[in-house]
């Protein structure tokens, strides 16, 4: 259960969004969250309000956008969206040729992609 | 006075903290000869047990130390001590991982002269693998007991990971655990993992990993060099 301190980091940057922008007031966030991030979307959410009380964010609506794993094969040069990694037949291989050489090239970010204020 | 709303865009990295701190620390370590490994398992799987073996093998050739990541307790730091090798024990108090501004706190007691450090980190398969501490390695540990399915369970792990070290392989007469399986789904996952079986009891493996991690030690000099 991580969520609770990747939650105290993005509210150090929405903190200091909202000054740079001079807010009075945050009403909306938006994140994006990889599906490999190894964070879980619920747990973060149970976290962001609770964490939110008392700051400037104190009314805001959290948006959680999932981002999908994307491969590059080192075998054809494609890149690979990938279905759901959690099912038992996904399958780390290249769809296209076959190569088991892939490299994560998306999936582990962590980003505060957008908020809304009021100034 | 009619309230405007706005948006702001800003595409910020939420761990972009901890990875600027951890690029420092690992500038520095780098700077210095020094190399880091972080270890990463579930409790129990024989991290502690591991780097005593280690550490045993390497003091009379190099300087090591050793960072205990634990919840509460100076116990794993304590163990170290006990075989002579200087340890630094960081308490979380609750937090499941190690995060590189816990390490930049204790970083002033590291000797710019060791050779090796390892950092045990918090016994978790899943946090841990999310913070960047500034290590040049990063090693992930599965024991015999646990079973061969994990890779696949735990995938941010191997996938952050440059060694897999399949632990207690003393009990794999005893356990219906399938090393080649597991060493597959591990590859399939990250095909750059370097896979070692170890025991602590009859040394099998300790060697092979020795021999590596001075293998790596040498690189990371050249390329100081
Ligand atoms: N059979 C066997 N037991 C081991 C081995 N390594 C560690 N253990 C045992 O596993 C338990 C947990 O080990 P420890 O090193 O404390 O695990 P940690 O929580 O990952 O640091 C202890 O009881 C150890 O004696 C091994 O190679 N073989
Ligand atoms: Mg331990
Ligand atoms: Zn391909």
């Amino acid at each position: 259960m991580h969520e609770l301190s990747v939650v105290a980091d993005l509210f150090t940057i929405i903190e200091e969004q909202a000054r740079q922008a001079g807010a009075t007031r945050v009403t909306r966030v938006r994140v994006l969250i990889g599906e490999l991030s190894g964070v879980v979307p619920e747990l973060f959410r149970t976290a962001f309000h609770s964490y939110k009380k008392g700051t400037i964010a104190d009314k805001a609506r959290l948006e959680v956008k999932i981002t999908r794993v994307k491969f590059k094969c080192h075998g054809c040069g494609q890149e690979i969206k990938t279905g759901d990694i959690s099912s038992p037949d996904f399958s780390y291989a290249c769809p296209f040729c076959g190569s088991k050489e892939v490299e994560l090239i998306s999936g582990r970010d962590l980003y505060l992609e957008k908020l809304e204020i009021e100034t | 006075m009619e309230k405007s709303k706005k948006e702001v865009l800003v595409l910020e990295d939420i761990l972009g903290s901890n990875k600027k701190i951890a690029s420092s620390i690992r500038k520095k370590l780098e700077d210095k000869g020094i190399l880091a490994v972080n270890l990463l398992s579930s409790p129990g799987s024989g991290k502690t047990t591991l780097l005593e073996r280690i550490g045993l093998r390497l003091k009379d050739h190099f300087k090591v130390g050793v960072i205990e990541g634990d919840i509460e307790t100076e116990r794993d730091a304590e163990r170290i001590r006990k075989i002579g090798l200087p340890a630094w024990q960081i308490t979380t108090h609750g937090a499941c991982h190690l995060e590189a501004k816990m390490l930049a706190r204790i970083f002033d007691q590291i000797p710019a002269d060791l050779d090796f450090l390892f950092i045990e980190n918090v016994g978790n398969l899943v946090c841990p693998a999310s913070f960047d501490l500034g290590e040049s390695l990063r090693f992930v540990l599965l024991s015999v007991p646990e079973g061969d399915d994990k890779p696949r369970k735990y995938p941010e792990a191997f996938i952050t990971s440059q060694v897999f070290v399949i632990t207690k392989s003393d009990l794999l007469p005893y356990l219906p655990f399938d090393a080649e399986r597991v060493t597959a789904e591990a590859l399939e996952i990250n095909p750059k993992l370097e896979v070692f079986r170890t025991s602590a009891l009859t040394g099998e493996g300790i060697d092979a990993l020795c021999q590596y991690l001075e293998k790596k030690l040498q690189e990371l000099r050249t390329q100081n060099a």
